[in-house]
């Protein structure tokens, strides 16, 4: 018999207590701290990520409701501005307001990420899933298979490559950015769910259901989604990141969100001819992109201890 | 008595940030040589005590108290890593009990024992190779030649903890620390562990320090018990003292809830509460009267099996109209199963995991599948189940032909046929609730909402599960609630049969009596037929009727349990029934 000592139990609650006979006291339980759920403390990484995506989110959400200036107002009086009360982050060469851009562009970095990362969680996790389901019957193995190995060929494909085929055959603009950016981030999110689902289906709780006349699209709904929720979601947290890093290389180039859209990539675009000069103005939204990425990243570290078992075990350490 | 080998005083550890020790005023002592067994359920704390004495405690666990031995200056608690690092091996070493993830997968054994030697820098090195062997050929390992340049994966659970055996003991250590060396092992192989850890610690003169859950195999290894409750020690004595008159209820609880032989005045097995009525294990003279009830039951002859079982009389009792209804209820002619493994890249043999198994169970019966590891006793569960496939060979429950079953007559079967699985702690979805968890087979047949509730709260009720409790998730309950809410699971849907797969092996002996006493009451209450497999003979002598004995994938013997245990015709089965711990037995070699 093993020690089941890893397994949260909390003496605190007002459980029945097993088999304690009324003559030898309360079974103290497990020997090791306890760890309800609410116990766990939050990490560094995750309160940092949080805050940073929050913040993110917070400047997008401003915008629509007040900016300092107007973000299509050419004001040549005030251009190539540093810091000032009027302009906080300086204006760029057309007199508008740095401030103001940081504030609109956040809407398309978030704007993209939600939409990529949407595409490729709802399309990439029943993709895994349906891989796994399919591979645990002899007659199913190629089918699985052969999703697997179509999905390792999208991998292989370079996404700035099909983000500039899209802008080629479309045209250039954040709408195929986007769809560019969540195709390429599909075969991610199928390989964490395949490899959830294979673990789940490998547990008793599934044939317990399998035994108990569950069907298979039952099972996937009612204990695989739930159980790979926590891996899916680390996931999204970093494909998240690695858009807001896309988005800004795609509008950089000219490929992502056109004029005259403000965006993250574009002032650093525009800021290229002034960088001796006016060194701030890719400075800012050099920055912003930096810390939207690290939040996000920061953030699907911090969600992976907490979801991931093997952490768990670990205790409050 | 001579200076003592191991001293530990007043050892208390609280974990950081919680003001509730999880070990309390431990003091014991260990004289050189002598051996001592330390047993406790799961949370009794007598891992951490092994733990304080190799200095190996985790971090974040603070210890006080004193922890001295013999050639070590100063308390182990405070000393450094350093200078611990040189008395792990040369004053104590461990013997861990999982054999499968002790030794690293990627070195060979000969290297592994070679490493503990070379650390401790005493052999010189041409002298290494004979050192590892004359180890290996210490443990009795067969061929050590070969094993010396075998990776660990080679080797089976047995041979491994041979292995760390030979490794605890490389450089003739004063101490050794077994904790639960043969929990992870099969009977046959543990009984010849036990020998050889006796045998081992005798011949280098070492004190042992065995820490177990398991009375009877602490009763063969030792000299002096301790036993340990909620990280306390409640009782010390000898192995006699304890055995034959235990003075703390919890240790006369512990003894009578893992005495599968001997029932109360209902049939029960004797759990922590109804332990005052427990009078001893059956000792020589009602066990020889067992051995002999075959050939005539004596009436004198106390808590023999035939008469510890009213339940069971009452499964013999049914039993005859069951077979005047003629056709058994579960029907296997002849089944085998071959798997074929490998991809591209590996072939593998085919692997024969059931060869010509033929049975059948009459309706109302219990059937008892033993076996060890790997002798296919799952596969043939799943067959039975429907959810993997015969090679060849046919079965038949109830009306459906399994083998051949469309997937509609499998849901048919499968609403007559439900599990208990062996993990408690992995057969409930941990991201259901409870209510769900039990309802689960009730939607499969696609049952109303307010009625399952109800049905749901009644089974519930059944396997003393608080229904109050039911909007929690699995890890608020221990495991053996959780076993409890695997057996509602199960029987939530009324089916004719139950299929135990070892529900009980992890669960604490205290534990077990109570899920054992619940089946048995279940059983005969919803007049189920089980398929219980165990690989513990005790809970199945317990439990069954009748028996089948597997070994590598085919059947041994098969009969009624009585007569196979107390008249084994197999070798097989005649080295099972020996190897497997019991009390009496144990009782009778302190003698």
């Amino acid at each position: 018999m093993s020690e089941h000592q890893d397994q949260p139990f909390d003496p605190n609650l007002p459980v029945r207590v097993d088999d304690a006979g009324p003559a030898t006291g309360p079974n103290a339980g497990p020997a090791i701290p306890q760890r309800g759920r609410g116990r766990r403390r939050l990490s560094a990484s995750m309160i940092i990520g949080a805050s940073l995506v929050v913040l993110v989110f917070a400047l997008a959400l401003l915008s629509f409701i007040w900016t300092p200036y107007d973000p299509s107002v050419i004001d040549p009086a005030a251009r190539l501005q540093s810091s000032s009360l009027d302009h906080p982050l300086g204006t760029d060469r057309f007199g508008r307001d740095t401030l103001t851009w940081i504030m609109y562009g956040a809407r398309i970095t978030l704007l993209v990420g939600i939409v990529a990362v949407g595409i490729a969680l709802l399309v990439g996790t029943p993709i895994g899933i349906i891989a796994a389901l399919f591979a645990q019957y002899p007659w199913g193995m190629w089918i699985g298979a052969v999703i697997m190995r179509a999905n390792d060929i999208l991998l292989a494909f370079p996404a700035l490559l099909l983000a500039i085929i899209f802008a080629a055959v479309f045209q250039p603009g954040t709408g195929p950015a986007m769809v560019a950016v969540g195709i390429a981030a599909i075969p991610g999110f199928a390989r964490v769910a395949r490899s959830g689902t294979m673990q789940v289906l490998s547990s008793e709780y599934v044939r317990a259901a399998r035994a108990s006349n569950r069907s298979t699209p039952a099972i996937a709904v009612v204990h695989v989604l739930p159980n790979i929720a926590g891996m899916v979601i680390v996931q999204a947290s970093v494909a998240f990141a690695i858009s807001v890093l896309a988005e800004a290389g795609l509008s950089f180039l000219g490929l992502g969100t056109q004029p005259p859209v403000p965006s993250w990539g574009r002032m650093l675009q525009e800021s290229q001819q002034f960088l001796s000069t006016h060194p701030e103005l890719a400075l800012w939204p050099g920055l912003c992109i930096a810390l939207a990425v690290l939040g996000f990243n920061l953030l699907g570290d911090g969600l992976r201890d907490r979801f991931d078992p093997k952490m768990e075990a670990r205790g409050d350490g | 008595m001579a200076e003592n080998l191991l001293e530990i005083c007043d050892l208390t550890i609280t974990p950081a940030g919680s003001t509730t020790a999880v070990l309390e005023g431990v003091s014991l002592t260990l004289a050189p040589g002598e051996r001592v067994g330390l047993i406790g359920e799961s949370g009794s704390g007598k891992s951490l005590t092994a733990q304080s004495i190799m200095g190996l405690l985790p971090e974040e666990l603070n210890a006080s108290g004193t922890v001295t031995l013999d050639g070590f200056s100063g308390n182990v608690l405070a000393a450094r890593e350093k200078t611990l690092a040189r008395v792990r091996s040369k004053l104590v070493s461990m013997v861990f009990q999982e054999p499968m993830s002790a030794l690293n997968p990627l070195m060979r054994i000969g290297d592994q024992i070679a490493e503990a030697l070379r650390i401790h820098g005493e052999t010189q090195r041409p002298r290494m190779r004979g050192r590892v062997l004359q180890l290996l050929h210490d443990v009795h390992m067969p061929s050590p030649e070969s094993a010396r340049l075998a990776y660990p994966h080679q080797l089976s659970g047995g041979q491994r903890q041979r292995v760390m055996l030979a490794i605890a003991l490389a450089n003739s250590p004063r101490l050794l620390i077994c904790d639960e060396p043969t929990t992870a092992l099969d009977v046959t192989v543990q009984r010849h562990m036990l020998d050889l850890i006796a045998e081992r610690v005798a011949t280098v003169r070492a004190g042992l320090l065995f820490i177990t859950h398991d009375l009877a195999v602490v009763a063969g290894v030792c000299d002096r018990v301790i036993v340990m409750h909620s990280g306390r020690i409640v009782e010390t004595g000898s192995v006699r003292e304890i055995f034959a008159n235990p003075q703390h209820e919890y240790t006369r609880g512990l003894l009578a809830s893992s005495d599968l032989e001997s029932t109360d005045a209902d049939g029960k097995l004797y759990t922590l509460r109804t332990a005052l009525a427990y009078s001893g294990p059956t000792t020589s003279a009602t066990a020889s009267a067992a051995s002999a009830a075959h050939t005539s039951a004596p009436a004198s002859a106390a808590p023999t099996s035939a008469e510890t079982k009213p339940s069971g009389n009452r499964a013999a009792a049914t039993a005859p109209s069951a077979e005047g209804l003629g056709a058994p209820l579960i029907e296997v002619s002849g089944v085998s199963k071959l798997y074929r493994s490998g991809g591209l890249l590996r072939r593998k043999a085919p692997v024969q995991a059931l060869e010509d198994i033929s049975f059948s169970v009459h309706a109302g019966r219990r059937l008892g599948i033993v076996g060890e590891s790997g002798s296919g006793k799952t596969t043939l569960l799943g067959i039975l189940s429907g959810l993997d496939r015969p090679t060849t060979g046919h079965v038949r429950v109830g009306d459906v032909r399994v083998d051949t079953a469309s997937s509609q007559a499998l849901r048919s079967l499968r609403e007559n046929l439900q599990f208990v699985f062996q993990d408690p702690f992995s057969s409930l979805d941990p991201r259901m609730r409870v209510e769900d968890i039990v309802a689960e087979p009730l939607v499969a047949q696609g049952m109303a909402r307010e009625e399952r509730r109800a049905k749901v709260a009644d089974m519930l009720a059944a396997v003393d599960i608080d229904t109050a409790s039911m909007r929690r998730y699995p890890h608020q309950f221990s495991g053996g609630q959780r076993q409890r809410i695997s057996i509602a699971r199960a029987l939530v849907t009324r089916p004719q049969i139950l299929v135990a797969d070892e529900p009980v092996s992890a669960l604490d002996v205290s534990v077990r009596a109570q899920v054992l006493n619940l089946l048995t009451d279940l059983v005969d209450e919803y007049a189920l037929t089980l398929l219980f497999v165990s690989h513990d003979l005790g809970v199945v002598k317990h439990l069954c009727s009748e028996v089948i004995v597997m070994k590598d994938g085919h059947i041994v013997e098969a009969g009624a349990t009585d007569a196979v245990y107390s008249d084994p015709q197999q070798d097989y089965t005649r080295d099972l029934i020996a190897a497997t711990p019991s009390l009496a037995a144990a009782l009778e070699a302190a003698r």
